[in-house]
């Protein structure tokens, strides 16, 4: 078990490795030069040579990107070209709002994608199951900045029921922090419940058919306890991975969700980094949540272990 | 195959015998005619609804995107400050935008844009994916490496790659397709993969390794034919995923130009506004859904047909 779980550790390093690779070359490659940028339009060729000395830009790429690693390990994701902030006091500031919205999503949609995913399965290939594989089609293609717009229209414009847009920091109080998160939450929400419900009906069908389900109903266990107490447990393993695999969609969604529903989180640092071209900040963003993504899917697979006590590698 | 109808098969019911059944039975043939399934294209799109639905939806958008100049539409660009933010009407289908341009014919002609970025991202992430896969798949030694490879650029959520490589180049379709592309290619690469792993334990591989075949002969003849039909089906859902990505990264202002009418353009200026003038932003939104819609269940359809093992596991 710790062979595995020091194995599994040890094998993120790569990854991670790459991904800091292909931001690092994300920047190098960057249009603009940043001496010149500083040098100004009065500097000579031999200026703006001594600026990028200094700034020891003119060293192999190599050296660049090991110095750049370890700048990061010790928390320096660089200085922003348009507010001279540095970039993580920048995310800082900014990530409250992201974080609430993703976990408030997570938990909603993981609370009805998993029954509804098992329903479909007891239900199989009857009108309830078809019905919910129908949504789940239509959680796929209807992309989230529509449903969030719908939901918007219906719910806070038509009905009044909800706030519009915007956002109240927790430290308000819970209600009016999470009044404003429900509409975003759900719209956010769509993809991910079609996916994690897909895969539980999936991994559900697979398990109902084997024999201790069987030997549960002859016991006369009730339907709910072998569905989600006996089937479930051993469904778990595909069902957690693809919540895990989620994440980067909830990513991914967080950017355009906060950009319709107007919630000032990393989405829309990272919307006004684009019009900016500021580079380094979009740069940090990419790079601290690919990490997130990295680490939460190794998390999930040292979870393996204790779901289901047959994984040794 | 259907076995001749026995005489307990046939006998009628002593219960629930009435006049009709009694007097009906007589004409019943001994044996009774096999059921013909329907060949052809018809017979596959009645055993395969999804398919017939999301094709002949498909195919509309298609004709849509073609024939958009003579569907009654205006120059999609065409200002006009003098007939802003009309409400939709008989002249203005769609209403106008705050630029006073028809949003009829931009909805209309965005459709080449969604689906030229759909299709091309398909077909070069699926062409990309193929290569890389077959070779990871069965050249042992490259595999850790390029595997190691892809698992880091799938550890970027695909939008965000999108977006990091759109903020280095200027908006554009080919840099839209080009980024897209990039993102996708590591999920085709590995479905590829998985596949190739599987058929090179298949005893006709052996048998061709036996007799000699050379092995780019046994990835090409032997390999790469039984990979087509995920791989299609795979391509369908990267179609749909990157119309989807376009139009996001078009909304948060990271894709097409703003001079290009597509769905995500149009809705990002609708964006200001939405409130008050709800339609900029609905009827891109319709035309976006509808057709991601369609692909995927072409893509459904295609895959419960051509792929049966992975349909039960899905």
């Amino acid at each position: 078990m710790l062979t595995y779980v020091i194995r599994r550790i040890l094998a993120t390093i790569p990854v991670m490795a790459i991904v800091a690779l292909f931001v690092f070359s994300l920047l190098y490659i960057a249009p603009g030069d940043p001496a010149a940028v500083i040098a100004g339009d009065q500097a000579t060729p031999a200026d703006v040579e001594r600026i990028r000395a200094s700034l020891g830009l003119d060293r192999p790429f190599l050296v660049r990107f090991g110095e750049w690693v370890w700048q990061i390990l010790n928390g320096n994701l660089g200085t922003s070209i348009f507010t001279n902030l540095p970039v993580a006091a920048m995310i800082a500031q900014r990530i409250e709002p992201t974080l609430s919205l993703m976990a408030v999503t997570l938990v909603f949609a993981v609370s009805i994608a998993v029954p509804v995913g098992v329903i479909a399965a007891w239900k199989a290939d009857t009108l309830v199951d078809r019905a919910i594989m129908l949504f789940a089609v239509l959680g796929f293609s209807v992309p989230v900045f529509v449903v969030g717009y719908l939901l918007a229209f219906v719910f806070a414009l038509q009905l009044d029921w909800l706030p519009v847009q915007g956002y109240t920091p927790l430290s308000e109080g819970l209600w009016p922090w999470f009044e404003n998160l429900i509409l975003p939450a759900v719209a956010l929400g769509c993809v991910y419940i079609a996916l994690i419900a897909r895969i539980t009906r999936a991994a559900m069908l697979e398990v109902l058919q084997q024999d201790y389900i069987r030997t549960a109903r002859a016991k006369g266990i009730g339907e709910a306890g072998i569905l989600f107490i006996h089937a479930l447990k051993n469904a778990a393993v595909p069902i957690v991975t693809v919540i895990g695999i989620g994440i980067a969609l909830l990513i991914g969604g967080a950017v355009v969700t906060e950009t319709v529903f107007a919630i000032p989180g990393i989405g829309r640092l990272t919307v006004d980094a684009i019009l900016r071209r500021d580079y380094p900040v979009i740069q940090g963003i990419v790079l601290l949540f690919s990490f997130v993504y990295v680490l939460v899917n190794l998390l999930i697979d040292l979870v393996y272990v204790v779901l289901d006590p047959r994984i040794r590698y | 195959m259907n076995p001749p109808p026995t005489a307990t098969a046939l006998a009628p019911d002593p219960i629930t015998t009435t006049a009709e059944a009694v007097t009906a039975a007589p004409d019943l043939p001994d044996i009774l005619p096999p059921v013909k399934p329907r060949h052809g294209l018809v017979g596959f799109m009645r055993r395969h609804p999804a398919v017939a639905v999301g094709g002949a939806l498909v195919l509309t958008m298609l004709l849509i995107a073609l024939l958009a100049p003579w569907l009654g539409t205006v120059d999609p660009t065409a200002l006009a400050p003098a007939r802003r933010t009309r409400e939709p009407s008989a002249a203005f289908w769609f209403g106008t935008d705050m630029l006073g341009r028809d949003i009829y014919s931009r909805v209309l002609y965005g459709t080449r844009v969604s689906l030229t970025v759909g299709f091309s991202v398909a077909i070069l992430a699926s062409l990309a994916g193929l290569a890389i896969g077959l070779v990871s798949g069965y050249i042992r030694w490259a595999d850790g490496f390029i595997m190691r490879v892809m698992d880091g650029l799938m550890s970027i959520p695909p939008i965000l790659l999108a977006v990091a490589l759109m903020a280095l180049t200027r908006g554009s379709v080919g840099n839209v397709i080009t980024a897209i592309t990039i993102a996708e290619i590591p999920r085709v690469s590995r479905l590829v993969r998985g596949v190739v792993l599987s058929l090179r334990e298949q005893p006709y591989v052996d048998a061709a390794v036996a007799a000699g075949t050379r092995t780019p002969m046994i990835i090409l003849r032997h390999i790469l034919p039984n990979t087509l039909a995920p791989m299609t089906v795979q391509a369908t859902y990267v179609c749909a995923s990157a119309m989807i990505v376009e139009a996001i990264l078009s909304f948060i202002g990271a894709g097409t130009p703003p001079t290009v009418p597509s769905w995500g353009n149009i809705m990002a200026e609708g964006r200001a506004l939405w409130q008050v003038k709800p339609y900029i932003v609905f009827f891109p939104s319709v035309f976006l859904s509808v057709t991601v819609l369609a692909v995927n269940l072409l893509g459904d359809g295609l895959r419960d047909a051509l792929d049966p093992q992975l349909a039960k596991r899905l």
